[in-house]
């Protein structure tokens, strides 16, 4: 449901940016989503189809790319992928991790910009 | 006038930058005022309410309290919890689902930190939203009351992960409700393995003392 909070930050950003890079526009902007920021692609998407309307990004795209949860693992002493989301253990050696490392992203990456 | 070619430019930005650099300031300005923050998230109905008026009574001898209290509509947290002689005040979001850095700076204005020990910031109740937003707390914690299903972390991973503390409430209606709390500790542990999980009742009071010890003890470490 705060996806449309979401959509408005992610509009502030941009054009933010494209007066940072003398742009006159934006076709397309490129998000990394961790798969712990909290925030859901699909809804995502339609919150900023709406969000989008009469702001420089009225004819922007978001492009997503997933960034999966990445923890450090203390008896592999390396940052490891977890079983899954409900599942917070090491995909190689089953411990128990807690130290997240990766996968709370929620970052404009790139843009397409006229 | 030659039209633009498209390019792809590189840029970098945090979505919500703007609300992790007022929560980074926040919490240096409640680091400096030697003030405990303590966020408090769950589901609508999981007993926040009832459980902080507790905590604030009981603190209320020792320590200077006070609550920010977030819903989408009404005052009547803030009526309620004011029954502890805490300062308290209400952040109504109106249709916004969580509570944001801005909105508790807001509702910081007129208080000064330096009178404060301990803060404690009711977020709206809501298990998906609040996750992602940073208030500047010291100590974050999730709430699950024992009629919402053991399987309720498994459900909602995101906010349980980024929680300090687990803390089962409505514990005297567990029979009740037949609810198991090894499966509830087992899911918990599960989606943030190592997490500390306390069981309460606000009515009865049981598990109020550990949970005190639990408070004491994040401001001695502070």
């Amino acid at each position: 449901m705060h996806e449309l909070s979401i959509a408005l930050s992610i509009i502030e950003v941009a054009e933010e940016e494209i007066v940072k890079l003398g742009a006159t526009g934006v076709t397309s902007i490129h998000l990394r989503i961790g798969a712990l920021s909290g925030v859901g692609k699909r809804s995502l998407s339609s919150a900023f189809g709406l969000a989008r309307e009469n702001t420089a990004c009225a004819t922007a795209d978001l492009v997503f790319e997933d960034v999966p949860v990445i923890a450090y693992c203390p008896r592999c002493r390396e940052p490891r992928p977890i079983s899954s989301i409900q599942q917070f253990n090491c995909a190689v050696c089953d411990s128990p991790v807690s130290d997240v490392v990766q996968g709370r992203e929620l970052q404009v990456i790139a843009m397409e910009v006229t | 006038m030659i039209a633009s070619q498209p390019r792809l430019a590189i840029v970098r930005h945090n979505v919500l930058k703007n609300n992790d650099v007022l929560a980074r300031e926040l919490r240096e300005r409640f680091r400096q005022a030697d003030v405990s923050v303590v966020s408090l998230v769950s589901s609508p109905g999981s007993g926040k309410t009832a459980f902080l008026e507790r905590t604030l009574s009981a603190l209320r001898s020792q320590y200077r309290v006070a609550a920010v209290v977030g819903d989408l509509a009404t005052h009547n947290d803030a009526v309620r919890l004011a029954r502890s002689q805490a300062r308290v005040k209400q952040i109504t979001t109106d249709t916004v689902c969580h509570l944001d850095a801005k909105m508790v700076d807001a509702a910081l204005e007129d208080w000064d930190l330096n009178d404060l020990d301990f803060l404690f910031i009711e977020n709206v109740g809501n298990l998906v939203c609040p996750s992602s937003y940073d208030l500047g707390e010291g100590l974050r914690v999730v709430l699950l009351s024992v009629t919402e299903g053991e399987d309720k972390p498994l459900k909602y991973p995101t906010i349980f992960n980024t929680a300090d503390l687990a803390v089962i409430t409505k514990i005297d209606l567990a029979q009740a409700v037949e609810f198991d709390l090894a499966t509830a500790n087992h899911s918990i542990q599960a989606v943030r393995p190592g997490m500390p999980v306390i069981q309460v009742s606000a009515k009865t009071g049981e598990g109020m003392d550990r949970w005190l010890e639990e408070l004491y003890s994040f401001r001695r470490n502070r």
